[in-house]
């Protein structure tokens, strides 16, 4: 895969905020970004054991279309450069097929940090780099929250509503519709309002 | 080639279901033929009540609590019922699956129900006996690539698996079938499902790969256990082939589909009425004729 290996492009950055955190008698270290990588690290993933050995850059599938490399990725939540990876094309691109996090030979689950990055992009309000695949997951998650389960026209109405973009897929939604895969009513469930307090929760 | 022996001699004859909205909807011929063959075979699937939708890739790329508290609620379900939990769907499996461990992190209960998908299932040499026991019609050397994609194994901390990088179940189905099972390199790529509306560029390139690896590989046909596969497979080669006349086009199988093909009684043409791209003309000659 070109571009698989690209060298590091980044050194440490001088601009992001710096505080200086003993880690034995008189001996100080830098400390920057260290919110991420808690969060991290309560996640599972410890993105400072990386070694760079770009095992999960060569697997990734998508990684031709990224503009981080995941293995850059990891490597720049140690930077503390946030700031670069919540605007990135790649956490909103990344499939979340797990072959990174399978073959990591420090078991560092990279699908998780990408997890967390793009729900620290939302919460900072970035996800302006791909718009649509925001707006489907925000259409997924609304019709899950309004039925307890997805309802593909609601759904689909939704996405093109919030993307505008209303016709390219209309000839394979007929298609659909014709083999019996596109009901007209949403299923409905008891424990929708239990659903609808998970979202609650969330929002909190 | 015999499959691995599993511990527990005797096969389970009833196990609760969890379908999730795909095969409740847009793969509603899974969920028809996952019945038929557990019909077939003797063995009940109880459907759990009120379940709700697991929240998919959406819920856990943005939000890791909802993607738990989603699953969680179904996993409870699940445990009142008592029995080994049968989940036909990847993407549903890997959150239920996810779900269970994080709950057993946090020292909470999870379902105390094991949780299976078809792939964990066919893994019992008990089950792949009965199933040749029951072939009427076999594929006579058809030979077709078996196709596990990504959630089905990955990563197996979360789903069990102790073969990832280059998984059976299907092949030691289709030869149980009486097919040939393709050996070949993108078994478990990912179609990219998830950017399917979003970023369709990316899709089509990632499952016009996939096709052609197959074409290559001599295969007739994909097999799949994931409805976000089958899906994403069946109408992005589509798309490819309106743009280059030329670009292979493979029927998509669900591995449940062609055990009921073997196994049933009927030969009816109505079986693959869901499907985009046909299959009946490669299964009627000269395979599966009785
Ligand atoms: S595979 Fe793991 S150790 Fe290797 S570069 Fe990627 S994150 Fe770092
Ligand atoms: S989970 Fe994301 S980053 Fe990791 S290999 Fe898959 S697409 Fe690439």
């Amino acid at each position: 895969m070109p571009g698989a290996y690209a060298p590091f492009p980044l050194t440490f950055d001088r601009r992001v905020s710096v505080q200086m955190e003993p880690i034995a008698e008189g001996l100080m270290v830098r400390k920057a970004g260290e919110d991420l990588l808690d969060e991290l690290r309560e996640a599972g993933a410890d993105a400072t054991a990386c070694y760079q050995c770009g095992r999960c850059s060569a697997g990734c599938p998508v990684a031709e279309f990224f503009d981080l490399k995941p293995m850059q990725v990891v490597r720049l939540c140690c930077y503390g450069r946030e700031d670069l990876l919540i605007k990135s094309r790649t956490v909103w691109l990344c499939a979340s097929c797990e072959t990174c996090t399978t073959r990591c030979p420090n078991d560092i689950d990279i699908a998780r940090v990408m997890d967390v990055l793009r729900s620290r992009a939302l919460r900072k309000g970035q996800s302006g780099t791909e718009p649509k695949v925001v707006a489907f997951h925000k259409a997924f998650l609304g019709s899950i929250r309004n039925h307890g389960r997805v309802f593909e026209i609601g759904m689909l109405t939704s996405y093109m509503l919030r993307t505008g973009d209303l016709f390219s897929r209309v000839g394979l939604g007929l298609e659909m519709f014709k083999r019996g895969k596109i009901k007209l009513l949403p299923e409905r469930i008891k424990g929708s309002g239990e659903v609808r307090a998970m979202f609650r929760r969330k929002q909190k | 080639m015999a499959p691995e022996e599993t511990k527990e001699k005797e096969t389970q004859e009833e196990y609760s279901y969890y379908p999730g909205c795909s095969l409740h909807g847009t793969a509603h011929e899974y969920e028809d033929s996952v019945q038929e063959v557990f019909r077939l075979l003797g063995i009940r699937l109880t459907e759990l009540p009120d379940w709700n939708c697991c929240g998919a890739s959406s819920a856990h790329m943005t939000d890791h609590g909802l993607a738990v508290d989603l699953a969680a609620r179904n996993l409870r379900i699940a445990g009142r019922l008592g029995k080994d939990l049968l989940v036909p769907c990847a993407a549903c499996f890997h959150r239920l699956k996810a779900a269970e461990k994080a709950m057993g992190a946090q020292g909470g209960q999870a379902a105390g129900v094991r949780i299976l998908h078809l792939n964990d299932w066919l893994r019992r040499s008990e089950v792949l006996r009965r199933i040749r026991e029951a072939v009427k019609r076999p594929l006579n050397g058809l030979r077709l690539a078996p196709y596990y994609g990504c959630l089905i194994t990955r990563p197996p901390s979360v789903t069990d698996v102790e073969e990832f990088e280059n998984p059976r179940s299907m092949d030691l189905l289709i030869r149980v079938l009486g097919g040939e099972p393709g050996r070949w390199s993108h078994k478990t790529e990912c179609c990219g499902g998830s950017l399917t509306l979003g970023r369709s560029d990316i899709t089509n390139t990632l499952v016009s790969r996939i096709i052609k690896a197959a074409v290559r590989a001599d295969a007739r046909g994909i097999v799949t256990m994931c409805p976000m596969c089958q899906a994403n497979l069946e109408s992005n080669q589509l798309e490819l082939k309106q743009r280059d006349r030329g670009h292979p086009v493979l029927p998509i199988f669900y591995a449940t589909e062609l055990i009921a093909a073997c196994i049933s009684d009927s030969t009816s043409g109505k079986r693959w009425k869901a499907h985009l791209v046909d299959p009946a003309g490669l299964l009627d000659a000269p395979a599966l004729q009785p």
